[in-house]
């Protein structure tokens, strides 16, 4: 076997602007899954049996169950309801779906972070549901979830990689392209794992820093 | 017609003995791809853990060569690297069939996992417990399968068994290789002309029973051995 990187090279261009589409469809699902993340959170920590029931069955299901199988039955059952999705949204659906559950799990964890006696004692101080918010339960809710939600979104990251089947032109479908063209392969899919190993090892050092001098928080990220 | 009435009309077709005994083979195989490859991962994880101790490895090279190794690893997409594996092969020319590369690729990325989860598992025993067992002269390594390891297991054990959890549902992909697993299957029934809904309706329970089986498994290990509470990751 011999490496022949020479001939794969003139790809780097087109695989970063692949990891450009990888980073953002990981954000908008990140997004969407910290909102659902934050109602499930919600109704987990304070609502009723009869409303945490379906949030427990939800957030099960979709933690229980794989990525790719999830999105195989987005985008192949749906049809037979008469739903037809483009490739793209069947992944952003499929990922951010995904995403909520374990994000309402992850939340969930943070609200439950904040002692009870502090909210008793500012109370007692005369504080206002806003001064209680952003004195006493913001401090405890974003140093416990900072460190997992950076985690998340770099999960997140290496998990886009599962768009490729489903023919979205992220990073490792342009390798299975470049793939198919080239025959170089071991060439190919090393050169795409260095993008990866870059890409996140950037993402890390980013958050950990942005976290370091937004919040003082010393947790390491990924 | 109603997509409701298609999969009752197709129900009786599909859940038939052979259909059924084909899916139970394929969640075989996906049980022997994930377990496998978490055990053959958790030794060679074991070994890169106690490779960066500098109580036991005094090189500083082999202590940065196992950080090197395990901080990759973890940061390769699964997929990537189970095509990597799957194209090495081909290029040595080994005649390797689909369940080993599976199990391989399991393999690896399950040793970077474990090698961190074991790692903290070491560091949750004091560091008082390793200048004792070295000052009474024990050797290294004995003081590390003698002391610190029997206390670092209740720390270990029980996000383990979340590892394998998360390979069971990792393994789905190995489906893009043609390793008739669970969700391959799935693919094939579909083929056959059967309605999604159903195929990948059942791989989606198979999947849950699986994963509810060794989520239960793993919050009682960790009711019993630690107060941390199980997390459960992609």
């Amino acid at each position: 076997m011999s490496l022949q990187y020479g001939q794969v090279l003139h790809y780097l261009p087109d695989f970063l602007w692949g990891a450009g589409l990888s980073l953002w469809i990981a954000a908008v699902a990140f997004a969407g899954g910290l909102l659902i993340g934050l109602v499930g959170a919600a109704i987990l920590t304070s609502a009723p049996w009869w409303a945490r029931l379906p949030v427990i069955g939800y957030v099960r299901f979709f933690t229980y169950t794989p990525q790719l199988v999830q999105i195989f039955f987005l985008f192949f059952a749906l049809p037979e309801f008469g739903v037809i999705l483009p490739p793209i949204a069947a992944v952003l659906i499929g990922m951010t779906l995904n995403a909520g559950a374990y994000l309402t799990e992850i939340e969930r964890a943070g609200f439950e972070s904040v002692p009870p006696a502090e909210l008793d004692a500012a109370e007692t101080l005369g504080f206002s549901r806003v001064q209680t918010v952003w004195h006493v339960i913001a401090p405890h809710v974003v140093r416990t979830l900072y460190p997992s939600l950076s985690n998340h979104y770099i999960i997140m990251t290496l998990g886009t990689s599962m768009a490729a089947i489903f023919g979205v032109e992220e990073l490792t479908a342009r390798a299975l392209n470049a793939n198919a063209i080239s025959f170089r392969s071991v060439e190919i899919f090393s050169l795409a794992a260095l993008i990866y190993i870059a890409l996140t090892i950037i993402a890390s050092f980013l958050l950990w820093g942005l976290g370091r001098w937004l919040f003082r928080i010393r947790a390491r990220v990924f | 017609m109603s997509a409701w009435s298609i999969v009752a009309a197709e129900a009786p077709r599909f859940f038939t003995y052979w259909n059924m005994l084909f899916l139970t083979q394929a969640v075989g195989n996906t049980l022997i791809a994930s377990v496998v490859g978490c055990g053959l991962g958790y030794a060679l994880g074991f070994l890169l853990a106690v490779l960066r101790l500098p109580q036991v490895m005094p090189l500083p090279p082999v202590r940065a060569a196992a950080i090197l190794w395990v901080e990759a690893f973890r940061r390769i997409p699964f997929l990537v690297l189970l095509l990597l594996v799957f194209f090495l092969t081909q290029a040595l020319r080994l005649e390797a069939p689909l369940w080993s590369i599976a199990v391989a690729a399991v393999a690896i990325r399950m040793s970077a996992l474990a090698a961190e989860n074991i790692r903290a598992g070491l560091d949750s025993v004091r560091p008082q417990q390793w200048e004792a067992a070295l000052t009474m002269n024990l050797a290294p390594l004995a003081a590390l399968f003698r002391i610190v390891l029997p206390q670092s297991w209740r720390v270990i054990l029980p996000p383990s068994i979340v590892h394998v959890l998360s390979m069971v549902k990792e393994t789905s992909l190995v489906s893009q290789i043609g390793f008739i697993e669970l969700t391959f299957a799935a693919k094939m029934l579909t083929q056959r002309g059967f309605s999604a809904i159903l195929t990948y309706g059942t791989a989606l329970v198979m999947y849950f029973l699986i994963s509810w089986l060794l989520a239960s498994l793993a919050r009682a290990a960790g009711r019993k051995l630690t107060a941390r509470p199980i997390v459960l990751t992609p």
